[in-house]
């Protein structure tokens, strides 16, 4: 186990410094930053004083490991649109998106299980097919569509959410929907398949012929095995809500750490950015790591893997 | 696509009336796209911040945006001593926001600060023409600029605000970015750093400001980086006025009750930009004939008619009309005349026309018009979209042929802030004509109003008549706002929240 649990650790350093690779050469590769910090109408010489003063006159490669052994230090530099800490901008954004991450990670458990399980129990029904129709869309429909589909309905018709901003609950209705809809297909159809297999086994047939009620059956016999895989791709899905945050971050106006990647990547603002980006890919990584020593677990087979 | 399709749909659902809440209590909720870096206006180079300076902060001098007159604003009276020095006579009895007396401290440590090149002002130029403030007594201050500057005056009624010397010695930059404190017709009660920030009407705002007093209770800026959401929320009633709405849009919330639409003129003109110097490897834009040709060949009325829309309006030589100096008096036009077009090419031996690249960075629709122009008279552009910095690269770097090019003068309304930048011999000057050159230094290098005028006047002329460009239009912006706002739209893009009143 032991062996296992490094041997993962290790593989999720290892990603997390190939992240940080991408972006770093994404973000300087995809324009000038000393042209985004002058501006329009800067000179050359106004040009050459930034690159100066910011250290991008050096080659891409020291730039990169300049910042990796700073980062490693626990100093990840101030922002150059800012001008101000980038851990205190990150650390002051981070609660908005985790708080819209684990309440759509709720609102798709919560609607995805309940379909997950009447789907698989009343197999092929409309039930069935409707359940299935909901994942199909929520699959096929970007969801910053669906979040303008949202705005016009519960903003500008019937005037019970307001569009933009973070100052109540009320705000977090629409993002929590239109993020966590996006995720729920998933859960879903993987509750339905566990479901299906579990309600065939033998175990489940002894149950019902001792004579103990459907609902009981359901619930409290097949549901809880059939769930773990579910609670396994949880823990992987909130990683992914927590990047996947950026657009919906973006639409709403809800402050948060999307929003702020989403500012530094248009000002080329690469110490928040790159920060942004190591901050969400040892997250996800971690995540995903206690998925699979969760998993690892539950089920001593995947230990030699 | 995205927003038109949703805007349709918004406008079909739209039923019920703004909600007047912010009209009841008397303030006004505007959004703005872009978050400044900073809020004190010496340390951003964003639209939005300078909207904010002009509320919250004053200015030695105050131009009057309708009819271009200079008035003392923070300075009663002020005179020239000689080329380089101006001498200041300030006013009594104006406080800042947080009760400091304004004198002649608050100038001199200012001006003293922002000009220091150590202390980093975003916008370099709009300081480093400053080189030094001198107190004469507690009200009377001389400026002495580096060398002969005629646009002082200009720049001293615009980005050059003053702040309160003793405030901005203890906090710096820094905090006037979180607890701004000017002696504008507003004081921030409130700066949510990214989010938004909260003005309210000055109480104590000094009688006899050119500005007037702010009628408007409050106001409150909100950062919304999405357009399509500043729409929504101004249709849901959750904002009253918003600006840069774009053209598609504003034409269908124009048809929407309760809704208003003003369009109004920015700074920003636009032009077919060429490179027509000696070392230019487009040999045909070397050509006059060529040259001409090319100016024939845009319908520019056509154009401004159908994609650029209302408060625009045709240029005919490389400034903005409002500057000083600027004007087409005796500059050569160049009607529409597609037949006279190929003809000069043909003359100039391009018969079946040439290829050229051309290159472009905003409204990307007219882009396409321009070089769907150039092409039905024989020029085949090879087009590339890309963005400002990589785009100026290329010019720089004399790759580019043609360029689809804007410029907004940084509201300045002098020419020494357009047409140098692009024919004074500097970075982007892609014609480098050193007669034009001359006349644009004695223009820069006079402070006398005469000598300017004619000079400018002169280059701006040779210009044209050498066809270095093809001058097309300015640009118009579009503010939608509930229809109970009264508000006017300035060509310098500045919502003056002091003037605006609820019918």
């Amino acid at each position: 186990m032991f062996a296992f649990i490094a041997k993962r650790l290790g593989l999720a350093l290892l990603v997390a410094l190939a992240v940080s690779m991408v972006a770093f050469a994404l973000v300087r590769l995809s324009g000038d930053v000393a042209s985004a910090i002058a501006g329009e109408g800067a000179r050359a010489e106004d040009l050459e004083l930034v690159r100066r003063t910011y250290g991008l006159d050096r080659p891409l490669i020291v730039q990169y490991l300049d910042w990796l052994w700073r980062t490693l230090q626990g100093d990840f530099g101030s922002s150059l649109y800012f001008k101000t800490d980038v851990i205190g901008l990150v650390i002051d954004k981070f609660p908005t998106t985790l708080l819209l991450g684990i309440l759509s990670l709720l609102f798709a458990l919560l609607i995805s299980i309940p379909l997950g399980v009447a789907a698989a129990v009343y197999q092929n029904s409309w039930i069935d097919r409707l359940a299935l129709a909901l994942a199909v869309v929520g699959q096929a429909l970007p969801n910053f569509f669906f979040a303008l589909l949202l705005i016009m309905l519960f903003s500008i018709q019937l005037r019970w959410l307001p569009v933009s901003g973070s100052g109540s609950w009320a705000h977090f209705v629409m993002p929590t929907i239109a993020l966590g809809y996006y995720i729920a297909p998933a859960f879903m159809r993987l509750t339905r398949a566990g479901m299906v297999e579990v309600l065939s086994a033998d175990y489940i047939r002894t149950a019902r012929a001792k004579g103990l009620p459907g609902r009981s059956v359901v619930f409290k016999h097949a549901l809880r095995n059939a769930v773990v895989p579910v609670v396994a791709l949880a823990a992987v899905q909130l990683g992914f809500l927590l990047g996947g945050s950026v657009v919906i971050e973006t639409i709403f106006a809800l402050d948060g750490l999307g929003y702020l990647a989403y500012q530094s990547i248009t000002h080329k603002d690469f110490p928040v950015t790159q920060a942004v980006v190591m901050l969400l890919s040892v997250f996800y990584v971690l995540l995903t790591l206690a998925a699979d020593i969760a998993n690892a677990w539950l089920d001593p087979r995947i230990r030699v893997a | 696509m995205r927003k038109t399709f949703s805007l349709a749909l918004a406008a079909a659902l739209f039923a019920a009336a703004p909600a007047l809440a912010a009209k009841r209590d008397n303030s006004v909720r505007f959004a703005y796209d872009q978050v400044p870096e900073n809020v004190d206006p010496y340390f951003n180079n964003v639209r939005i911040g300078v909207i904010i300076s002009q509320q919250v902060w004053d200015t030695l001098i105050y131009r009057d945006p309708n009819t271009g007159e200079y008035k003392g604003q923070l300075a009663k009276d002020w005179k020239q001593v000689d080329d380089r020095t101006i001498e200041f006579e300030l006013r009594q009895g104006v406080k800042f926001h947080n009760g400091e007396e304004f004198d002649a401290d608050d100038v001199v440590y200012t001006l003293n600060f922002v000009s220091r090149p150590e202390n980093k002002a975003v916008t370099q130029t709009n300081v480093n023409w400053i080189d030094r403030a001198e107190k004469i007594d507690k009200y009377k201050v001389r400026l002495v600029t580096k060398k002969v500057f005629p646009a002082a005056i200009e720049y001293l009624a615009g980005p050059v605000v003053i702040h309160p010397n003793e405030y901005y010695e203890k906090v710096g930059p820094k905090g006037q970015n979180e607890k701004p404190v000017g002696s504008g017709p507003f004081r921030v009660t409130q700066h949510v750093i990214g989010k938004s920030i909260t003005l309210e009407r000055n109480p104590d705002y000094f009688k006899d400001s050119p500005k007037g007093q702010a009628k408007i209770q409050k106001v409150e800026i909100r950062f919304i980086p999405d357009r399509q959401t500043q729409v929504a929320e101004l249709l849901s009633g959750g904002l009253d006025l918003l600006m840069h709405v774009a053209k598609d849009q504003a034409d269908q919330i124009k048809s929407i009750p309760n809704l208003q639409v003003v369009s109004g003129e920015t700074m920003r003109i636009v032009f077919l930009h060429m490179n027509a110097q000696e070392s230019s490897p487009h040999a045909a834009l070397k050509d006059l004939r060529v040259r001409r040709a090319l100016n024939h060949a845009i319908d520019r009325d056509a154009m401004l008619k159908n994609i650029v829309g209302e408060g625009a309006r045709i240029i005919h030589t490389i400034c903005f009309p409002s500057q000083f100096g600027c004007t087409d008096e005796g500059a050569m036009r160049y009607d529409y005349n597609p037949a006279k077009a190929k003809q000069l090419l043909a003359e100039a031996g391009y018969p079946n026309g040439f290829e050229v690249p051309f290159h472009a960075y905003r409204e990307r629709n007219q882009s396409e018009a321009m070089a769907g122009y150039l092409n039905a008279v024989g020029v085949k552009t090879s087009f590339t979209f890309l963005q400002y910095a990589a785009m100026r690269e290329q010019l720089r770097s004399n790759k580019a042929g043609l360029l689809h090019q804007t410029w907004g003068s940084f509201s300045v309304n002098d020419v020494s802030a357009s047409t140098p930048y692009y024919f004074g011999f500097v970075d982007d000057d892609a014609s480098r004509d050193p007669e034009v050159k001359a006349l644009l230094d004695e223009g820069g290098n006079s402070v006398d109003p005469n000598v300017r005028k004619a000079a400018y006047k002169k280059a701006l002329q040779l210009i044209a008549e050498r066809a270095y460009t093809v001058p097309l239009y300015s640009l118009p912006v579009f503010y939608a706002a509930t229809a109970d706002l009264v508000f006017k739209a300035y060509p310098d893009e500045m919502p003056r929240f002091w003037e605006m009143t609820w019918r």
